[in-house]
């Protein structure tokens, strides 16, 4: 019998090496087809009409001259449950869509949709906390003993840390295709969720789960923000069923970055007791933010820290007009690393502590069983950035205009596997077929699984033939907080093993020994420790007969061997130049080390660690969305203005994964939040330790970083 | 609308008919710039004819073959190209220049087809991703993305993928800085340019060690 668990290291022949992505091909020359691509015959074109009030109701929507322009097929006006028009309460909200034959036409009937509104004064403001509203909730938390842990410090360090509202930005903007076959509504969306788009459609288009039929090869980008379908996934299906034709609803890219989606801000004033030898006593926190219309979620501050003796938050959500909150890679992550490590930085700056020393003194206050995972880390991580070499006290950068400075943070995330689904068919040609109702963000979900089962029976990659993004394959989770990759690897592994068991059994008599004897390596099936002794994969599976053998694998897997787990760490470290004279920041040099636990395609593994750092770069110092306070709208809605980091703004990359039995050990755990949490702390604490003084806010603009300078600091 | 140079229903007007109807500068401009027949452009100030929509047909050079395509004289190029052939490998990503998604090679320039019009493409030869290359038969760039995984959801490649084109060819020996400033034009959400850039340096050497 081959065993569930993962295959010991002189048994892998894919797993931990460098595998290009499969899809790479298709990417590479415009062959892969987004759902913002789809053509089926005789499409139509719909477009959402925004509101562009932040606070208003809808008095009347009059759609009698949109009716009468050319290629008009069809509108859909927004009400809400009780039939009645809604209220608006966030900019770029939307009342109607028009669908016609063009898009051309779409846009010119757009034009003429009458809407009145009663508009009312937004609230906008998230830096001020005493912006209170009905529905403001406060969370209080506490543990130790905080007067004493004050009592017990030499020295206490106040300061007020920051992150304004970023959004996801998606390249492909959210949307789908839809079109009625019959009773069944067929949907090409861009998706992170194929298993559960279904349920999340469902009701607004008036059809049955079991009748919706999801595809979705390739999508351009989620991040947290497509998890379900949205009511445009329902306008679009009511559309289709009213016009009988394919209905393409993709959101326009002023409305993907207004309505689809934004990280909430975060705001707080942090006091922290510490020692002279710079053991943190008490931390405490009075934290606010935003998550628009919905609920604030305070941060799990202290962060990392999470065994600081005395400690204390208090969390205000203000509620504003903006548009709807939802996860941004690694929710709420970024905030508590921020409002805790700057801090951290700014202790060991006023106890003239190298910043690295005093971030290893505190390693007690951590988690006790990834201490030692930390220190190796850190050690690791300054080592690669030259840390002890580079290293000034802060503000201690020089006389120039162009200061350089260093800055680190570490982060821990969870990246367990989702429960996921797999069947694995081996036929009796010696082709192998897999399915799973699974997606591939861009992270390599694709290339894993095929990789997983290859290495399980013995094969290389191309001679497993592999289906995702439908949801007719067995349900796998979302793709959501880095669990995509421990819940298919483990049930691939689970639904190939059995399959190969299946088929030992019949080999065994051949070979004459029994079927725990054997094992399947390197095309052939063959007796262990006795390689002489095998058979051709191709003749092995012949033995089938007529009939293939297909098994269906889940995670967790069904003798609950265990091959993910959760729980993981990492540090970075950003070296920095700041241009006194203008506030520019400029990012020399940025390095991520990570445990990720098993790694099973080093290269697209590296490339989430890369594209985490460049993410965290970006909002490090250039994302923001800014709002008018007065109207509520939002002035940067586009890509010059909301600005993405390019080429040449993110210096030299370094990453390393830790590697070795003590941390493939804990099997398979995901990447893709992980790498995106530190940045802000580290490129906040690299420019403190440049000009001599904290710019409190991300992201850390020129405006920004020449306030700083004018409050104090070393110009 | 005028309809001096339109036909009864205001569909079917000729390009001739367009070209001397438009009275937006800039767009004539343009067309004075992209076309043969650009005297036909001449507009008389003093009674201006605008044509703000209808159908009219476009030939198109892609990929090595001429295209017969219906369009409104708004169309973009990439609008042309994505709604009104299978070409969708360029991408409608910002819509006003500046992310480069839907970069194409006009007469072998790279250009930012959200902000050419379709007629404006007339006479010209454009190259869209597809035409480089395909999954089976990759060009040299699209092997050296997929080499040094220079991709992630994949939005943006395609984009990436013609701006490297055209910058390789006209940068052989590129340094590294050099490529970040001139693929300075394109955007990456996933966080992909460690491996773009490294693709492209690749490729800057071997085009240099080449020549």
């Amino acid at each position: 019998m081959a065993k569930t668990a993962w295959p010991s290291p002189d048994r892998r022949k894919h797993i931990g090496s460098r595998l290009n992505r499969l899809d790479g091909p298709a990417k590479a020359t415009g062959a892969a087809k987004y759902a913002y691509d789809m053509q089926p015959d005789n499409l139509a074109h719909a477009k959402l009409l925004q509101c562009p009030h932040a606070s208003a109701t809808v008095v009347n929507v009059d759609l009698s001259d949109a009716e009468k322009m050319p290629g008009y097929l069809g509108a859909i006006v927004v009400k809400d449950r009780k039939g009645e028009y809604p209220k608006i309460s966030y900019a770029g909200d939307y009342v109607a869509t028009i669908c016609c034959e063009t898009e051309e036409q779409v846009m010119d009937a757009l034009t003429k949709v009458k809407v009145e509104y009663d508009v009312a004064e937004p609230l906008m403001d998230d830096r001020n906390p005493e912006n209170k509203s009905g529905r403001a909730q406060t969370k209080t938390s506490t543990g130790g003993n905080m007067e004493a842990g004050f009592a017990e410090a030499d020295e206490l360090i106040e300061g007020y840390y920051g992150l304004a509202v970023i959004t996801h930005c998606c390249l492909e903007s959210h949307g789908q295709v839809t079109e009625m076959k019959g009773e069944e509504l067929h949907v090409v969306p861009s998706t992170q969720n194929v298993s559960g788009y279904a349920g999340t459609i469902a009701k607004d288009s008036g059809v049955a789960v079991s009748n919706i039929k999801v595809d979705c090869q390739y999508m351009g980008g989620g991040f947290g923000s497509k998890f379900v379908a949205d009511k445009w996934g329902g306008i679009g299906a009511q559309l289709s069923k009213m016009t009988g034709r394919p209905v393409k609803l993709m959101l326009e890219r002023d409305q993907e970055i207004k309505i689809a989606g934004h990280r909430p801000s975060a705001f707080a004033n942090v006091r922290l007791g510490v020692k002279k030898d710079g053991t943190i006593t008490a931390y405490e926190a009075d934290a606010w933010g935003s998550g628009g219309q919905q609920r604030f979620r305070v941060p799990p501050i202290p962060y990392v820290f999470t065994k600081i003796p005395n400690w204390s938050y208090t969390g205000q959500g203000i509620t504003t007009n903006r548009g709807l909150p939802r996860a941004w890679r690694g929710p709420n992550h970024p905030q508590a690393a921020l409002l805790t490590m700057c801090a951290f930085s700014d202790a060991a700056a006023r106890l003239e502590m190298d910043e690295v020393e005093f971030f290893k003194h505190n390693l007690q206050f951590v988690d006790p069983d990834m201490a030692d995972l930390y220190a190796e880390e850190i050690d690791k991580c300054a080592e690669m950035i030259g840390w002890k070499d580079k290293v000034t006290k802060r503000g201690a950068n020089g006389d120039g205009p162009l200061k350089r400075g260093l800055g680190m943070s570490i982060h821990t995330w969870g990246g367990k596997g989702h429960p996921s689904g797999c069947a694995v068919s081996i036929n009796p040609d010696g082709s192998v077929a897999a399915k799973m109702g699974t997606q591939d963000l861009g992270t390599g979900t694709r290339t894993i699984i095929s990789l997983v089962i290859a290495d399980t029976l013995g094969l290389d990659l191309e001679d497993v033939s592999l289906e995702i993004g439908q949801n007719a394959f067995p349900a796998s989770g979302a793709s959501g907080g880095s669990s995509t990759v421990g819940g298919v690897s483990s049930s691939s592994r689970d639904a190939s093993t059995q399959a190969l068991n299946a088929l030992l059994d019949k080999v065994a008599p051949e070979l004459g020994v029994t079927a725990d004897k054997l094992e399947a390596w390197d095309g052939k099936i063959q007796e262990i420790g006795n390689e002489s002794n095998s058979m051709p994969w191709k003749e092995a599976c012949s033995l089938l007969g007529g009939m293939s053998i297909t098994k269906n694998g889940s995670n967790p897997t069904a003798d609950k061997t265990a091959l993910t787990t959760g729980g993981v760490g990492g540090c970075q470290m950003a070296d920095v130049t700041v241009d006194t004279e203008t506030g520019q920041v400029y990012i020399n040099e940025y390095v991520s080390v990570q445990d990720i636990g098993l790694v099973l395609d080093e290269k697209t593994a590296e490339s989430q660690m890369y594209g985490g750092a460049i993410m965290g770069i970006t909002y490090a110092l250039f994302e923001e969305g800014v709002y008018d306070n007065k109207t509520g709208a939002m002035l940067n809605p586009d890509m010059e203005f909301y600005r993405l980091a390019g080429l040449g703004d993110i210096g030299e990359i370094k990453t390393h994964l830790m590697r070795g039995p003590k941390y493939e050990d804990k099997g398979v755990i995901g990447i893709g939040e992980p790498a995106v949490l530190s940045p802000g702390a580290a490129i906040s604490n690299a420019v403190a330790n440049a000009i001599g003084v904290r710019v409190p806010e991300l992201p850390l603009t020129p405006d920004r970083v020449l306030n700083a300078l004018g409050k104090g600091g070393v110009a | 609308m005028s309809t001096k140079d339109q036909d009864q229903s205001g569909f079917n007007v000729s390009r001739r008919g367009f070209l001397k109807g438009v009275s937006a500068g800039a767009v004539a401009t343009g067309l004075m710039k992209g076309t043969k027949d650009a005297g036909d452009a001449i507009v008389d100030a003093a009674s201006p004819t605008i044509v703000e929509a209808g159908d009219v047909t476009v030939n198109l050079n892609i990929n090595g073959a001429t295209r017969k395509l219906t369009v409104e004289p708004r169309t973009t190029l990439l609008e042309a190209l994505r709604n009104r052939t299978e070409l969708t490998g360029c991408k409608k990503v910002c819509d006003r220049a500046t992310c480069g998604a839907c970069t194409v090679l006009v007469d072998d320039k790279p250009i930012y087809s959200c902000t050419m019009l379709a007629l404006e493409a007339e006479d010209t030869k454009i190259t869209t991703v597809e035409g480089l290359g395909t999954p089976d038969n990759m060009s040299d760039v699209q092997e050296s993305f997929v080499e040094n995984d220079a991709l992630q959801c994949g939005f943006c490649t395609p984009g990436f993928v013609v701006a490297t084109t055209a910058f390789v060819r006209d940068n052989p020996g590129a340094t590294l800085d050099e490529v970040r400033e001139g693929l300075g034009g394109n955007l990456c959400r996933c966080g992909t340019y460690v491996g773009i850039t490294e693709a492209a340096y690749d490729l800057a050497q071997k085009a240099k060690g080449g020549a």
